[in-house]
């Protein structure tokens, strides 16, 4: 701030029934509470209205897209870890999915439901953080609290199947890492029963909370066209009453065989976003639930699949064979046949997409990683103006993004 | 599902450069870079792919004819079907396509993108700069002959320097995941906030 910064003579202004104004323009973040990581907004302000808002990204860049082309297929499966970190699981398997559309590959129907499950849990997860994160953000810290306690039996779970709870690196090109522990379903399932009624009791603390709604209602407007036109996805797309889901739209994984309802919002305001996230997590344990219930048997990797998929370890160890076949998926990575895929899956935050070109062997030519954050955030100079400062935060935290994803 | 087989047959009549491509899931076109956004429109108007999913660059690799290609994906929020359109750079020099800005305002960001990553300018965007690396970066890093290790660069904070008078020390490229030469640098070298200790691995610690 200039020494020389003096407020204008405002007595003699107003005397004269006159005001000067000024505009000022302010960072926001990278490092502020409300922009959930290392998101930027260089904004422009007239008063407490924002009439210019301009997002700085980049600050989380790791240049994921290089190193993919750097590496074989499997060696990447712990960087979609790191894209949206709060729900790797579902990166993994939307990842995973992507890869073996290239190789024509079908997965067993067990590992098919391993992966819906997981997902599923991840997507609860990820949503119990972005309302718990969301309703600090609007000054409900109690939110928080109810949110992190199941959180944190979502990752006992996680731990206990990929033995990490939050860089699970859980998929491989063809299956999953191992199958589930014993009476890992059970316990699923015993955390699906004891959740739903928690889950109400959390969401009643903001529902018909009054200060919750007006900071929420009304707030971050997005017109379905625009949803549309910004290429949003996923609770953001839906909260603003575009009934797109991919899981019921272009089901993978054996997705056709659960029921489950798609939300979707009336205003597309940062309440009904809210709304769209508390009603996912109801039909997310839906389909848990189902796939819990109707759990097929059989592998949990594609066995045919022997240029991709490595094989169990006791036969590497005794079998001359499997012990080649295993050096060269390890060493070279799993073969793939040249061309290109674009695969994109429902992810927590909306579509993850994943543009695979390949030459042949085992490691991309090009990987481009469509991430949902980095579409869902493309709206906000258009949604910011004419906002208020404290409804940035509001519809920053409606949005739900994650900037680890959003920078790559 | 898809109207898909009907819209390639008809752009293909339509324009006389609009050849098939390749492809493995979805149906997808290769359009000249003149009439890359007469076909886009097309697309979006009367064959209903209303949501622009992903623009992504392609680098071919240096001496490759084209070298460079852009890449967009469709989706269409009623028939739940994708279409590739794919459009080679003339100039390997300067690549440079129209921007779908115009039809899409998802466009902004991912041109933005691919102009950062691989340097192909999309004419007729509004505001094509940088968006992942900052402002003034000299190189385009997702391209082929962009070392994985990086290129050691000027940071941008020459200013930001200046004005508090802080002496902040980048941290040193060689020694991440990818450069490290085992035997080569030692971690006491490598690591410039260990420079300070009066003992090393390899200076015993002073009275010990």
């Amino acid at each position: 701030m200039p020494s020389e910064f003096a407020f204008p003579d405002s007595a003699a202004k107003a005397a004269r029934g006159e005001f000067e104004t000024e505009k000022m323009s302010i960072s926001m973040g990278p490092s502020h509470p409300s922009t959930h990581g290392v998101l930027r907004l260089q904004m422009e302000l007239d008063g407490e209205i924002v009439t210019k808002a301009d997002p700085v990204i980049g600050y989380l860049h790791r240049g994921d897209e290089k190193i993919a082309e750097n590496m074989t297929y499997n060696q990447f499966v712990p960087y979609t870890d790191r894209l949206d970190y709060l729900a790797p699981l579902a990166n993994n398997m939307a990842y995973a999915i992507a890869v073996e559309k290239l190789a024509k590959l079908e997965v067993p129907p067990r590992c098919q439901a391993i992966r819906v499950i997981t997902a599923e849990m991840a997507r609860i997860s990820a949503h119990l953080l972005g309302l718990g994160a969301f309703g600090i953000d609007v000054g409900a810290w109690t939110v928080f609290l109810y949110s992190f306690t199941e959180r944190e039996k979502l990752y006992k779970l996680f731990e206990e199947l990929t033995g990490a709870r939050f860089t699970t690196s859980y998929t491989r090109i063809g299956g999953v890492a191992r199958d589930v522990p014993d009476g890992w379903l059970e316990r699923v399932d015993a955390f699906c029963v004891q959740f739903l009624p928690q889950l109400e009791e959390t969401l009643s603390l903001l529902t018909r909370n009054k200060i919750f709604l007006d900071r929420t209602e009304g707030i971050g407007v997005i017109s379905k066209e625009d949803a549309i036109a910004y290429g949003l996805s996923g609770p953001n797309l839906r909260g603003s009453g575009v009934g797109l889901d991919l899981r019921k739209d272009k089901p993978y994984s054996g997705y056709e065989q659960y029921e489950f309802d798609v939300p979707v919002g009336g205003r597309g305001d940062a309440f009904d976003r809210y709304l769209v996230r508390g009603e996912e997590m109801r039909q997310s344990t839906r389909i848990l639930r189902q796939a819990i219930a109707k759990f097929p048997s059989g592998k949990w990797y594609a066995e045919d699949a022997r240029r991709i998929v490595a094989p169990p370890k006791d036969k590497v160890l005794t079998s001359m064979e499997e012990l080649i076949q295993n050096f060269m998926i390890v060493t070279e990575g799993p073969q793939m046949p040249p061309g290109e895929v674009y695969f994109e899956a429902e992810n927590p935050k909306g579509t993850l997409g994943f543009y695979v070109i390949s030459k042949g062997g085992g490691v991309p030519w090009r990987l481009k990683i469509r991430a949902p954050s980095f579409c869902n955030l493309s709206i906000l100079p258009k949604v910011c103006v004419g906002a208020m400062v404290s409804d940035v935060v509001s519809i920053l935290g409606s949005l739900d993004f994650v900037m680890g994803e959003c920078d790559r | 599902m898809s109207p898909s087989p009907d819209a390639v047959a008809a752009l293909k009549g339509g324009w006389a450069g609009v050849t098939d491509r390749a492809s493995l899931d979805h149906p997808a076109l290769n359009v000249p870079a003149s009439d890359l956004i007469a076909v886009l429109r097309e697309l979006k108007a009367r064959h209903a792919f209303d949501m622009l999913a992903d623009v992504s660059g392609v680098d071919w690799g240096v001496g490759a004819k084209p070298r460079f290609t852009v890449v967009y994906h469709l989706y269409s929020t009623t028939d739940h079907g994708y279409f590739r359109v794919a459009v080679d750079c003339a100039d390997d020099a300067a690549p440079e396509v129209p921007s779908a800005t115009g039809l899409w305002p998802a466009a902004d960001w991912h041109e933005r993108e691919a102009y950062d990553m691989f340097g192909i300018r999309f004419s007729g965007h509004p505001d094509l700069r940088r968006i992942l690396m900052w402002d003034g970066y000299p190189h385009f890093p997702l391209r082929k002959d962009f070392p994985l290790a990086g290129i050691e660069t000027a940071l941008p904070d020459a200013e930001v320097v200046a004005e508090t008078k802080t002496n902040a020390i980048a941290a040193p490229m060689a020694g991440g995941p990818f450069v490290a030469e085992p035997g080569q640098i030692n971690m006491t070298e490598a690591e410039p906030r260990a420079k300070d200790e009066s003992w090393s691995e390899r200076r015993p610690k002073p009275g010990a």
